[in-house]
């Protein structure tokens, strides 16, 4: 059965104001969830009122202009800044998402900023993500292969068997699909979650792997893999406009075909 | 110094999507279908047990109540089915693409409503009198 309700020490208290410098005209609000490991308390939800005339246009920006001016002990995760890292993937405004891609303009009143759904947070708006990588390395994320490797060059593909891999291979591994998605929220200890079925779906249609049995075997489970009902917030949280829905849909179809 | 445990970040606010909107929908009116097959037995049974009894039946069913149940029935019957088509052609491995799969949503939705209606209708006309 599903917990709908946070544990008791989870549950969010109000938190602390900082208002807006004198004689700012243009300000946004931000409320940002925050977590002190160090303080014995619970879990809050800090207010921060700042200046947008002096702040660069995404979220990211505000969250650096916060720690940079007005609270330097918010901590979060960044570091490319343009969508290619995935490392400041958060909850804004109730959605999955990059800080540094999601523009604070698309916001309507105050911006909520809250670390990704259902995992347990190591501070602020740093969860922790070790059960997503062990899924991720539980799927091989390699290529695996058992005969011999051309001597005079490297395993060749078409360019059409690229192309096939070209779409999933842009996963950067955010989290921002699996922890969007309820049966994952529900499911994490044994349903793998659209991230790591993406990643094993790269793998099976490589065609220069020669583990495909092996990686269908390993996914066919009534919870690794058959925990996905198609809710498809996956493909709606992905930004990066990739499709884990249609990815695992085709392992099941994978699945199904070669019983035949 | 010993950690506290850590929290569980929040998950029950995550903005409702039409995605897993249309997902719980899915859900629940296939419930309440599973419910509706109960009525149906009741149903059934009176009229294999004698006219009165029958009568008896449909004078309940026909109540106020039984009767918004029945409309309730009939959406879920007609949602679930629909939805049940977008969940065939995934299983197919078609209509994931969003723009599509947004499409087909507010297909299931709204010509849900319609064939409740429809069913409605039809169902006052043949039971004879206004529903």
């Amino acid at each position: 059965m599903p917990q709908f309700r946070l544990p008791e020490n989870s549950r969010v208290q109000p938190g602390k104001s900082h208002a807006a410098p004198a004689g700012a005209k243009n300000v946004k609000t931000f409320r940002i969830y925050r977590f002190d490991p160090d303080s014995n308390q619970k879990p809050r939800v800090d207010t921060y009122e700042l200046d947008m005339s002096s702040c660069g246009p995404m979220v990211l920006d505000a969250l650096i202009k916060i720690k940079n001016e007005v609270d330097s002990t918010l901590t979060f995760r960044r570091s490319c800044r343009e969508g290619i890292c995935g490392s400041c993937a958060m909850n804004i405004d109730g959605v999955n998402t990059l800080a540094c891609t999601k523009a604070i303009s698309e916001i309507k009143g105050d911006a909520k900023i809250y670390p990704l759904p259902h995992l347990p947070v190591i501070k602020d708006l740093v969860p922790d993500l070790t059960n997503f990588y062990a899924q991720y390395a539980s799927v091989k994320p390699w290529l695996q292969t058992r005969t011999p490797a051309p001597p005079d060059r490297e395993r060749l593909q078409s360019k059409e068997d690229q192309e096939k891999i070209d779409r999933p291979s842009a996963c950067i591994l955010c989290a921002c699909c699996s922890t969007s998605c309820p049966s994952y929220w529900w499911n994490s200890d044994r349903y793998l979650g659209p991230a790591a079925l993406l990643a094993a779906y790269r793998w099976i249609i490589d065609t220069r792997d020669e583990a495909t049995g092996e990686r269908l075997d390993e996914l066919e489970d009534p919870f690794r893999l058959y925990r996905c009902h198609t809710i498809m917030n996956c493909a709606q949280a992905c930004p990066k406009d990739l499709n884990p829905a249609k990815a695992i849909a085709e392992i099941k179809k994978l699945i199904v075909e070669r019983q035949h | 110094m010993a950690q506290p445990e850590r929290p569980l970040s929040p998950f029950m606010q995550y903005r409702w999507q039409y995605t897993n909107t249309l997902s719980i929908l899915h859900r629940i009116t296939g419930v309440l279908l599973s419910l509706c097959f109960f009525v149906l037995v009741y149903w059934l049974a009176a009229a294999a047990s004698g006219p009165e009894r029958y009568a008896a039946a449909l004078a309940t069913l026909g109540s106020p109540l039984a009767r918004l149940l029945l409309i309730g029935g009939l959406f879920s019957f007609s949602y679930h089915f629909l939805n049940g088509i977008r969940h065939l052609f995934w299983d197919a491995g078609y209509g994931f693409e969003l723009p599509i799969a947004r499409k087909t949503g507010w297909a299931a939705a709204i010509g849900a409503v319609m064939v409740t209606v429809v069913l409605w209708v039809m169902l006052g006309a043949s039971l004879g009198g206004a529903p």
